[in-house]
């Protein structure tokens, strides 16, 4: 078990690099020097923009600058932005706490309510609940964040006034919550989807019949014997879908005025700051990875026949 | 029992896991708390964004940098919405040949932290900023002061430190000297780059411009960074503009739909921009508070003349396409109104405005047709379009496009950057293939500043290399007029001779289409379409 997690944790570094080369030479490849962007459509001087690029490096050949980048990071500076000349550490200091928050948020109320109304409907499947539950995740699955934000913002906020349209500057765990459902909701179709086809099938499996025949009671048989074996496709959804609530999504921070990675990461992207994307970006990769080795390690826990030495 | 034991450690691990993710939320939550209370009784709200850069006022040239630099700083003198020089800091700015300038200081005024306002604050200050190994982003609108190049070379290090033309005759006044006659070099000291900057800039610049210290009618509070700046009034200030609010706090938005929610839900006092989605219902949601108003700024299309498309193009040819355009139209229904079609190159705000004695920029369409006929047709029948596509020019661009190609079967094609880093890099780098779309506010109130920056053969924002002799001759003319009356008509002349010339086709001047709640009055608008924060009070 030890030697497994060590050798998964070591196969991180070359994803790691891998990943980060890429993001870099993307970004170098994408058009537009932002650092002539600063100027807009007003006079650049190129003496200046070029003493600008020599203090920020970018004026290096791009093995040079990557190679920069990868020794300052191994001593925790992740560099600085290039406008307002912040350390990107900062930059994302501000901006993940508050994703982490609506991540969490939203990951529980996924995981609540999410296999909560896929047991119930695959319990007793093709009856009404069951197509219920199917039209409403199909809703959910087929409207676009946008719309679904926009909606719950103008009946909540507007016509009943019981909630704030935006976040506020310090977000309270109140205000969050209207914003971490709808960004949820996607997840949420998927997960009570997948429990509902997992619960269905596995309810005619012969290890169901023996333990009922046992004479086990209803809420053992469901609760450890039912539920271990259908949650493993769920769990590989979960772990991946922790990854892209950490990215946050933009449209869903946007709309409520979330200060988040989501926001940040595109706010970036258009100024062409090359050190925040990656950044933010070496980040998630981080949060990916972890996130599979728990689900890795989870199966273990809900199937015992799967195991790692 | 293996697997029953794994499986332990394996749930306590993931417990943990969430358990110190979970901690670190409610940890900032708690913070939250605290700050929470929101606005402090009496400031006023305004959303305006993360500045780009530092704040130092020679860096900016944003807008959101920019209102916060004129909340902290006051230059020399400023405009009022019509144009005209106010006088803030100086007492007098005069000039008997253009060339030599002399500034009275009024007496008795201070930055915040109690140091008083010299001409050497002022002399100190403009040599900083136009030294090139300071590397500010406005450097060269000192370019006009004699020793300039000493200073800022075109290369290499600078020869010194200071620009002869500054000299300090005594604490409250100086004399500027500039290299050529300037007859409107007084409108120019109206820009936020000439402010002065106390003693302690000099020790730390970078720390300044993290929290700075002007001589404006605010002082610095603090900055959340991509959340929020405050500046509170100064009490001691003594210009005309001092402020009728207790503060002011400028907020972050991520869309300009979100700040409007929060304008219509009292979250916010003002918003400069409504956005397309809410521009039909502002004003019944407004009512009083709805903004709309037209400022100096001008939309363009303008032909890269180096292009397969334009080269050596004969003007009758452009001046077709511009007839070819339903201006009309297409600000009333595409642009829902917020622009208004243009009648000259330069908008109706600044001094020399005038209206052209010509119809080119009329609609019609059987004009259209046979100038583009006798100026020899444009190559291929085909021209495109360059705009940036995360500004929402797409559908006036497709209008346009769809009007040129109605009234003279021209072909016309969109030609989307998908950001305005890109697009530049395309204008800077000669690679436009036809028009670009143009835009320009105005720097200061004067018909030139629209028409040397953007056509002298030499100005650096002239994007489309359009050279012409003689108006680089008619623009010197109008630069050696002993008056500003004299220059400005000079530059009159130039504005009716670029009619015959055509370096760019004049689309729609901007307005500006904001509003503000119930808790704020007195909004109002300047000429370059910001809103005056210091007039504004509270109920």
């Amino acid at each position: 078990m030890g030697r497994y997690v060590a050798r998964r944790l070591l196969q991180m570094i070359p994803v790691f690099l891998g990943s980060t080369l890429l993001v870099f030479l993307m970004m170098y490849a994408l058009p537009g020097d932002p650092v002539r962007a600063l100027a807009g459509e007003q006079h650049a001087d190129p003496a200046q923009i070029a003493s600008m690029k020599a203090d920020l490096g970018l004026d290096q050949p791009i093995w040079q600058q990557y190679l920069n980048y990868l020794g300052n990071l191994f001593q925790g500076d992740l560099g600085t932005t290039i406008g307002t000349q912040r350390p990107v550490a900062d930059v994302i200091a501000d901006a993940y706490p508050i994703t982490v928050r609506l991540a969490i948020f939203a990951f529980v109320f996924t995981v609540v309510a999410g296999i909560s109304l896929g047991i119930i409907a695959g319990l007793k499947a093709e009856s009404l609940r069951d197509r219920g539950l199917l039209g409403l995740t199909l809703v959910l699955i087929s409207m676009p964040s946008f719309v679904l934000g926009f909606l719950v913002q103008y009946f909540f906020a507007f016509q009943l006034g019981i909630a704030k349209p935006n976040v506020s500057l310090e977000p309270t765990n109140s205000e969050l919550l209207m914003p971490a459902v709808v960004l949820a909701s996607l997840s949420l179709a998927y997960v009570a989807r997948l429990t509902r086809t997992s619960v269905a099938e596995n309810i005619r499996a012969d290890y169901m019949r023996t333990a009922v025949a046992k004479g086990l009671p209803r809420r053992r048989v469901i609760g450890v014997h039912l539920m271990r074996n259908s949650l493993i496709p769920v769990v590989t959804f979960l772990g991946t879908d922790i990854g892209a609530l950490m990215g946050g999504a933009i449209v869903t921070e946007g709309i409520f005025n979330i200060k988040g990675v989501g926001s940040l990461v595109f706010e970036a992207l258009s100024k062409r700051e090359g050190a925040t994307v990656v950044g933010v970006v070496t980040l998630l990769v981080v949060v990916y990875l972890v996130a599979s080795l728990l689900v890795d390690l989870l199966y273990a826990v809900l199937d015992p026949r799967i195991r790692y030495a | 029992m293996r697997g029953a034991k794994s499986a332990k450690w394996v749930a306590g691990a993931a417990v943990i896991a969430l358990a110190a993710t979970a901690c670190g939320g409610s940890d900032s939550s708690d913070e939250g708390k605290k700050n929470t209370s929101g606005q402090p009784a009496g400031y006023v709200s305004i959303d305006v964004g993360e500045p780009q850069k530092p704040l130092m006022p020679a860096d900016t040239n944003e807008t959101n940098g920019s209102y916060v630099i004129q909340s902290l700083f006051t230059q020399l003198l400023d405009f009022d919405d019509k144009g005209e020089i106010v006088l803030t800091n100086a007492e007098s700015v005069e000039t008997e040949d253009s060339k030599t300038w002399t500034v009275k200081l009024k007496a008795g005024w201070k930055f915040h932290n109690g140091e008083a306002v010299t001409a050497q604050s002022y002399i100190d200050a403009w040599n900083w900023y136009a030294n090139v190994e300071n590397k500010q982003q406005n450097a060269f609108w000192f370019s006009d002061i004699k020793g300039y190049e000493d200073v800022h070379p075109e290369k290499g290090a600078p020869k010194g430190k200071e620009m002869s033309g500054l000299k300090a005759v005594d604490d409250t006044t100086f004399t500027i000297e500039l290299a050529e006659k300037v007859p409107y070099f007084n409108y120019k000291l109206g820009y936020a780059t000439f402010a002065p900057l106390p003693k302690v800039f000099y020790d730390d610049p970078k720390a300044f411009g993290k929290k700075p210290i002007g001589n404006g009618p605010y002082t610095f509070e603090k900055w959340t960074h991509k959340k929020l700046i405050q500046v509170k009034a100064w009490d001691e200030y003594q210009g005309p503009n001092k402020a009728a609010n207790k503060g002011i706090q400028f907020k972050n938005y991520s869309t300009v739909e979100a700040a409007y929610t929060d304008l219509v839900s009292g979250n916010l006092d003002m918003i400069r921009q409504v956005g397309p989605r809410d521009l039909p219902k502002y004003k019944t949601d407004l009512g009083d508070g709805a903004i709309d108003q037209p400022y100096a700024a001008i939309q363009t299309l303008v032909p890269a003349f180096y292009s397969k498309s334009f080269k050596d193009i004969d003007p009758k040819v452009l001046q077709g396409l511009s007839m070819a355009i339903d201006r009309d139209t297409i600000t009333k229904t595409v642009l829902n109104g917020t622009r208004i079609p243009a009648t000259s190159f330069t908008p109706p705000q600044v001094k020399g405005n005038q209206t052209l004695k010509s119809d080119i920029l009329k609609f019609n369409p059987a004009k259209a047709k046979e100038l583009i006929k006798e100026g020899g047709g444009v190559p291929e029948n085909k021209i495109s379009i360059q705009y940036n596509a995360d500004g929402g020019h797409k559908e006036w661009v497709t209008a346009v496009c769809e009007s040129i190609r109605n009234a003279t079967g021209v072909e016309c094609v969109g030609d989307a950057k998908p950001d305005f880093p890109t697009d530049l890099e395309a204008r800077d780098n000669n690679e436009v293939k036809g028009f670009y779309r143009g835009g320009w506010v105005a720097d200061y109130p004067v018909n030139v500043n629209f028409l040397k920056e953007l056509y002298h053969s030499k100005a650096e924002s002239n994007n489309g290399r359009f050279a012409d002799k003689e108006i680089d001759e008619l623009m010197a003319k109008g630069d050696k007029a002993d008056s500003l009356e004299a220059s400005v008509a000079a530059y009159q002349e130039v504005e009716n001779a670029l009619v015959e010339k055509m370096p760019a086709i004049p689309l729609w001047y901007y307005a500006i289409n904001g509003g503000h709640g119930k808790n704020v009055d007195n909004v109002k608008v300047d000429f370059h379409g910001d809103l005056e924060l210091t007039g504004v009070t509270t109920k």
